[in-house]
């Protein structure tokens, strides 16, 4: 696999910012969570996961599972960059003519398992890196999880089971964006200190800054794979991560922009700039 | 042959078996030790060993899950139909202590609408066996099929010599003017009843439906065509289980005919299974009584209304 340089990571991970953004409108989309994990799906799919076009049906091919499956716009906008989907198909967002919609779909080449409810693809990824220890191959399973999602209990259930089923191929990283829903977490349901919990556990626990490529490589490639513990990285995010003018908003959860608003936020994007968004905020689950 | 030494000879056979379990090992005492390494117990944790069973499929494998019955199907609901109904898996679920199995336990252990939930999810099949025979000669050919299904397991001695199984065929034991349709260990009960009713000159059929869905559409509607009364008798509420089933496809299929449900209407009396079948009514003989009372009156109007 040919690694991408700093400034490629940098420069993709702008488009994938740009595609996401494009999706918060007519109809809108989870923006601000998926701003969050933009920069750790660019990383994962382009230098560390064995994850290609050519490779999606192969069954040693590394396996990438997004539990918080409301930030699929991130996912979709790699797959666009990677060539997995024609970028046009994007537009298509909501549309009934294709299976883009807020929460992840398997017709869309590259997805290995719907997602939407939290708290599932924790132990569907468990399934299968039990199956990829057994048959000993050497695939990597990658899970992203929510920090709100982790108030569901079929995680701690999972956590218990994986580390004592010695799922040492597995590494979940907790996009750690600090809010829930409509709520900063901690003042809902605190989960912090979360890397006690987690080895508390039987886990390999990390830290990692999710919107630094350096960081990220670091952190990735010195993970204890087959330790005999599964492995966790809490990766410090921001909530609307590009945009200045949602950043770690509580009451920036689900967008839909008008299309003015959307022209001013790709500005905003490359500019730094704030825009002054007057449509209606979206608060209810 | 019982369930294990069948499930172990077709783990043997083929190693895209793997048994799952919640800690739920009676129906499988050895394979622990002789096939360890695509055995796996989750501990008491249903709704991860029905993810991980999702993400094994999603690899090839074909997941056996077993979990007590209502844990399996209430607990891990979500998991059965989000994970397992939406992907379409070949995953089998074996829910343990269905029903009156469920004895002494009380209610928090009494699966009555399991086959409720789980015919509610669309690419969901369910086997409910009469008793070991049966559940052999069915899991035969479910486990091998290429979509999900639920096993309401039960492993009570054989009351009948049954025929070959067959997925989305009803198993017709005895004609008769009025048909009783059961499932499950109700059948034994089913055939004491047609005794009892015969000796009083009732003519009474019974029908094993032990492939619940698929239906046996074809065979069903045939019975209640020409059948003076069907009575669906089910140890499971008489809200979406084999009443309603019935009720359904006569509305669809625009049949009019008279059905007697004898099932659950709510949790019933927690003791060991004879004598739970005796409170509640649900002996061969209190069977027949009901249905006897009930075909009686039923002339009877005929007569008045006449």
């Amino acid at each position: 696999m040919q690694q991408k340089s700093l400034l490629e990571l940098e420069q993709i991970s702008f488009r994938v910012r740009e595609h996401i953004i494009r999706m918060a409108t007519n109809g809108g989309c989870f923006l601000g969570a998926s701003l969050s994990c933009t920069d750790i799906i660019v990383y994962l799919y382009y230098n560390y996961l064995n994850i290609t076009k050519q490779n999606l049906k192969d069954p040693s091919r590394d396996y990438f599972f997004l539990s918080k499956g409301h930030d699929v716009p991130a996912l979709y906008g790699t797959f666009a960059e990677l060539g997995f989907i024609d970028k046009e198909r994007l537009k298509n967002h909501l549309k009934t003519n294709d299976f883009i919609y807020w929460h992840p779909n398997v017709n869309i080449p590259g997805v290995e398992f719907h997602s939407g409810s939290l708290g599932h693809l924790l132990s569907v990824s468990m399934g299968v890196a039990f199956d990829c220890k057994l048959r000993d191959t050497k695939n990597k399973i990658v899970v992203i999880l929510g920090d709100g999602e982790l108030n569901e209990g079929s995680i701690w259930e999972g956590a218990l089971v994986a580390a004592a089923k010695h799922l040492d191929n597995l590494i979940a990283v907790v996009d750690r964006n600090k809010f829930q829903a409509n709520l900063a977490t901690e003042d809902l349901i605190p989960i912090e200190p979360l890397d006690q919990k987690f080895k508390a556990f039987g886990w390999n626990v990390f830290f990692c800054n999710g919107h630094d490529f350096n960081n990220l490589n670091e952190v990735f490639n010195k993970l204890p794979l087959g330790n005999g513990r599964p492995n966790i990285i809490i990766a410090d995010t921001v909530r609307g991560k590009g945009l200045p003018s949602i950043e770690a908003r509580a009451d920036r959860w689900f967008c839909n922009f008008t299309q003015d608003e959307i022209n001013l936020l790709l500005k905003e994007l490359y500019s730094k700039g704030k825009t002054n968004l007057t449509s209606e905020t979206l608060v209810v689950r | 042959m019982n369930y294990e030494q069948l499930l172990s000879d077709m783990m043997q056979k083929d190693d895209r078996y793997m048994i799952l379990t919640a800690e739920n090992r009676s129906a499988m005492r050895n394979i622990s030790n002789t096939i360890p390494d695509r055995f796996i117990d989750t501990g008491i944790a249903e709704q991860t060993m029905v993810g991980m069973a999702a993400g094994l499929a999603s690899r090839g494998r074909i997941p056996i899950v077993h979990a007590l019955a209502t844990f399996l199907t209430l607990r891990a609901f979500e998991f059965i139909r989000t994970d397992i109904g939406i992907a379409n898996l070949p995953v089998k679920l074996v829910g343990a202590v269905p029903g009156f199995l469920s004895d002494g336990n009380g209610p928090t252990h009494q699966a009555i609408e399991d086959v409720s939930l789980m015919r509610g999810i669309p690419t969901m099949n369910v086997f409910c066996p009469a008793d070991e025979e049966d559940l052999i000669l069915g899991i035969e050919k479910i486990f091998p099929y290429n979509s999900p299904f639920y096993i309401r397991y039960n492993n009570l001695k054989p009351v009948v010599k049954h025929s070959p199984f067959e997925i989305g065929k009803a198993e017709v034991l005895f004609e008769g003017d009025i048909m009783i349709l059961t499932y499950g260990l109700l059948l034994k009960e089913a055939l004491l009843a047609r005794e009892i009713l015969l000796s009083e000159n009732i003519s009474a059929g019974v029908i094993n439906m032990r492939s619940l869905k698929p239906l046996d559409r074809e065979t069903v509607s045939d019975y209640c065509r020409r059948s003076d009364l069907i009575v669906t008798l089910e140890d499971h509420f008489i809200t979406g289980g084999l009443f309603s089933i019935l009720s359904e496809m006569m509305v669809f299929e625009n049949i009019s005919c008279e059905i007697f449900p004898i099932g659950l209407k709510s949790w019933f009396k927690p003791a060991l299974l004879n004598d739970v079948l005796e409170y509640e009514g649900f002996t061969g003989k209190a069977i027949a009584h009901k249905i006897s009372k009930k075909f009686k009156s039923d002339n009877n109007l005929f007569k008045l209304s006449w």
